[in-house]
């Protein structure tokens, strides 16, 4: 399997958080007066002071060969604000406003199935087990916008052969929490709870498939999946299992989420395909988030710009079929 | 209710429709230029949902007024803002539809055309306004002459179906699993249930009065 290895961003290329912040808070608190003021939206609730907060941790990183390059980062303030985790809202703003209640520690992650022994880790314990990295990826939602995002975790494969899957394991299926207690959104939406996402053994053991704790060089904030999450950057992003509990070691093709709520929406695979599109918009196009509005557009890539390194896992395929 | 009153309420409602709309192009303005956050995170869907919602909006509240007046007589001057109401709710429709065309295709008729054919909410949206074109381009008191009282209302009864796929398209453009859609579908619901059930209520009591008086009369 080929694996490009492009080359480093130079630090100096990355525009620092707070240089972000200042420039536009003024404004951006007088624009969210405006528009609560005038439309009762919840346009606001992205420049809610309080969601500015962050509480991460630094993580130790190093720089990854596999980091996609050439691409201007989305800032903090969106990845942050600008969420799709329905556990806690089905609005973009609402995991910000309602994930602060997660208790992410203790947190462990039980791996059961098809292994050789089935194991709890704890969640430190996966920090350690290898050194983390920071991962920039293309993120591309289905709902047809994108962002890139400097993740850090490591590749998901260190961990699954700590797991000692057996042969007949062929599938991985990650379930997530599923609290009422700290979750309003579970009731705002007909899910089939516990969110359950899956790849095929391939795709999990693809190094670019990551194990990921943390963002912009901190922990993950509880909005974005703390703490620790799946992302595989080639597939639309509900794929991408967040506040992960259980990995399962499956023989046959797990049940997914969004494929339960409808099937003809939302395959599988799902890898991100401009020539496929979803039932209700074209994938041709995607906006990419942070960028002025008439600069959004951009042609969405093949396999979301990672086809060299991911493409061979499909030959032969229908990805028409295998959606 | 004066004149001078009404005069001056539909100065305010004129003010409560344009407000929001030069809110949106000033913060289009904003996000196109020096802070691309003026609209939030995904500016595209923000003005999508906010011309959206408004149009939806402006609909209800125009199909209030007629069971309004008739639950109570007393605010029958109503009526006067309906034509606005309605034309805003127009305006409002025409704004979305141009955020489809500009910013969701960028004038691509290809696009346009592939959507409305194979995207059941693309065409539910569209259908819905087409039937407000008519009604927009009959609104003046011209119209309503020329075509006379009873054919005028039977043509504008088209504001029912065009609510209704407005709804539909609300509901298939969204999440499945998402609910938002639901608040302004139950108002829809109870305002065009309100017409038959008002028509039914007067018949009735009409039919009692009448009972009573047909003895008086002989």
């Amino acid at each position: 399997m080929l694996i490009g290895k492009p080359s480093d961003i130079p630090s100096s290329e990355i525009t620092p958080k707070s240089v972000y912040f200042n420039r536009r808070k003024f404004i951006a608190a007088a624009g969210a007066a405006g528009a609560a003021a005038l439309t009762g939206s919840r346009i606001s609730r992205i420049f809610d002071p309080e969601t500015d907060v962050r509480a991460g941790t630094k993580l130790d990183t190093v720089k990854s060969p596999l980091s996609t390059t050439g691409e201007d980062l989305t800032p903090y303030q969106y990845i942050t604000n600008y969420n799709n985790f329905y556990e806690f809202g089905v609005e973009k703003g609402d995991p910000a406003k309602n994930a602060g209640k997660l208790q992410t520690r203790p947190w462990t992650v039980t791996v059961e199935g098809l292994v050789a022994k089935p194991k709890t880790f704890d969640i430190d314990t996966l920090l350690k087990l290898r050194p983390q990295e920071e991962r920039v990826y293309r993120m591309r939602c289905v709902e047809a916008w994108s962002m890139v995002i400097p993740w850090v975790g490591y590749s998901l494969s260190e961990f699954i052969k700590q797991c000692e899957p057996l042969g007949k394991a062929k599938f991985v299926q990650f379930l997530t929490l599923a609290d009422r207690k700290q979750m309003p959104g579970l009731s705002q939406s007909s899910i089939n709870w516990p969110y359950s996402e899956g790849l095929r053994m391939d795709e999990a053991m693809h190094p670019l498939t990551t194990l990921c704790f943390g963002l912009y060089g901190e922990t993950l904030p509880n909005q974005d999946g703390a703490p620790v999450r799946i992302v595989v950057p080639w597939k639309y992003g509900f794929k991408s299992a967040k506040s992960i509990v259980k990995i399962r070691f499956v023989e046959k093709q797990p049940h997914t989420a969004w494929n339960d709520q409808a099937p003809e929406e939302y395959g599988f695979y799902s890898n991100v395909n401009p020539n496929v599109d979803h039932p209700r918009w074209s994938q041709k196009y995607e906006r990419r988030i942070g960028e002025p509005l008439l600069k959004q557009r951009r042609p969405t890539l093949m396999f979301n710009g990672y086809g060299d390194q991911v493409a061979s896992l499909y030959n032969g395929m229908d990805l028409r079929r295998y959606y | 209710m004066s004149n001078r009153l009404i005069i001056f309420l539909k100065a305010l409602v004129h003010l409560a429709c344009l407000a929001p709309i030069a809110w949106l192009v000033w913060h289009f303005w904003l996000a196109s230029t020096t802070v691309p956050d003026a609209l939030g995170a995904d500016p595209i869907a923000a003005v999508t949902f906010f011309t959206g919602k408004g149009t939806l909006r402006l609909l209800v509240i125009s199909l209030a007024i007629t069971p309004i007046r008739r639950l109570i007589p007393k605010l029958s001057w109503t009526i006067r803002f309906r034509r606005m109401l309605g034309l805003y709710a127009f305006f409002y429709a025409c704004l979305h539809l141009l955020t489809y065309v500009w910013l969701y295709s960028s004038f691509s008729w290809a696009a346009m055309i592939n959507d409305i054919t194979r995207r059941r909410f693309i065409t539910a949206g569209l259908t819905a306004w087409l039937l407000l074109v008519p009604l927009a381009l009959t609104s003046t008191t011209w119209s309503i002459r020329k075509l006379g009282g009873k054919r005028w209302q039977a043509l504008h009864r088209l504001v029912y179906l065009a609510a209704i796929a407005g709804v539909v398209h609300y509901w298939w453009g969204v999440k499945s699993g998402v609910h938002t859609p639901f608040a302004i579908t139950v108002v829809l619901a109870v305002l065009l249930l309100a017409r038959p059930m008002l028509s039914y209520t007067a018949r009735m009591s009409r039919e009692k009065t009448q009972a009573g008086k047909v003895p008086l009369s002989r």
